[in-house]
């Protein structure tokens, strides 16, 4: 719509530096969700290891413990 | 950088009396295209490198040189599309040299990801790869050294076009080129970065399998190379 709007030239200027936009944004996209599963792994081998180095009997993990605590809260 | 160098294009730089403000794409085409080709050639040197000290983060910064610069050359082509388009009504020219010679190089790279991805073997994939990008690396200044030197003046030159008009056209093609630059160094730390963090996770993950087989992840294929 906005580069119909635009006259001759200008629409072909425009549409080329949005282009170059558009990439960069699509790649720190991309980078985005794989930095979101990073951090999602993270906190799952922090749980894992946060279950080894607790005594046997509490085997539950550090997310469901605290679901449970806020329903107790709650 | 560069959106300083993008406010000068627009605000500083003069309208080009023979294309008209359409030649503004240049300030975004040409550091493009020289910053995607800089990071072939770049891709290139690393694979010798990996291949001379068998480390493998030689490989690793080869493989995300390469696959920023294809992105860049997508780029290049699309940017250099419209350009044709507005400049000479066309979107592609097959009897412009500099124009084919671009293509067929991104062609060439393309098939990087799939080779790697063709062997499994992280050893033979790293050692392949680095093959592949010094031989294409190679390539790169070699064809477009020799259209340089062959062509007629067809395609407009960077050179000719920064040097032959007022200064504030090279300022800004100058300052376009550094932010570009500095945009490509600045995405290929943040990709290694990643790269990095993922194997390190990987490898704290097989330490704890080693206890516990329910923690170990399969390791899925890749053409990243494996650290």
């Amino acid at each position: 719509m906005f580069l119909l709007a635009l006259s001759g030239g200008d629409r072909y200027v425009a549409g080329a530096y949005l282009v170059f936009v558009f990439l960069v944004l699509a790649y720190l996209a991309i980078m985005a969700v794989k930095l979101a599963r990073i951090e999602r792994e993270v906190v799952e081998l922090a749980e894992i290891a946060e279950q080894r180095d607790r005594p046997t009997e509490d085997k539950q993990p550090a997310s469901e413990r605290a679901k449970a605590k806020k329903e107790t809260v709650a | 950088m560069l959106t300083t160098a993008f406010a000068l294009v627009f605000f500083y730089a003069p309208v080009d009396a023979d294309q008209g403000i359409i030649q503004k794409i240049f300030y975004v085409h040409v550091p493009l295209a020289i910053v995607a080709l800089c990071g072939f050639v770049a891709g290139g040197i690393f694979g010798l490198m990996h291949l001379r000290t068998r480390d493998r983060r030689w490989d690793m910064r080869s493989y995300v040189t390469i696959h920023l610069s294809i992105v860049l050359a997508v780029g290049v082509l699309i940017t250099g599309s419209i350009w044709a388009r507005a400049s000479w009504g066309q979107w592609f020219v097959w009897d412009e040299p500099m124009l084919v010679v671009f293509l067929i190089v991104f062609l060439l790279y393309a098939t990087y990801q799939p080779l790697r991805f063709s062997i499994e073997d992280p050893e033979k994939q790293s050692r392949y790869a680095s093959v592949f990008a010094i031989t294409a690396g190679a390539f790169v200044p070699l064809c477009f050294g020799a259209v340089r030197m062959a062509e007629g003046l067809t395609h407009p030159q960077a050179a000719t076009m920064t040097t032959s008009g007022p200064a504030s056209v090279s300022q800004t093609f100058l300052i376009s080129l550094i932010g570009m630059a500095l945009l490509f160094v600045t995405l290929c730390k943040y990709e290694m970065a990643s790269k990095n963090a993922t194997f390190k996770l990987r490898a704290l993950r097989r330490r704890l399998a080693g206890e516990d087989d329910d923690f170990a992840a399969p390791v899925a294929r890749s053409a990243a190379p494996q650290l």
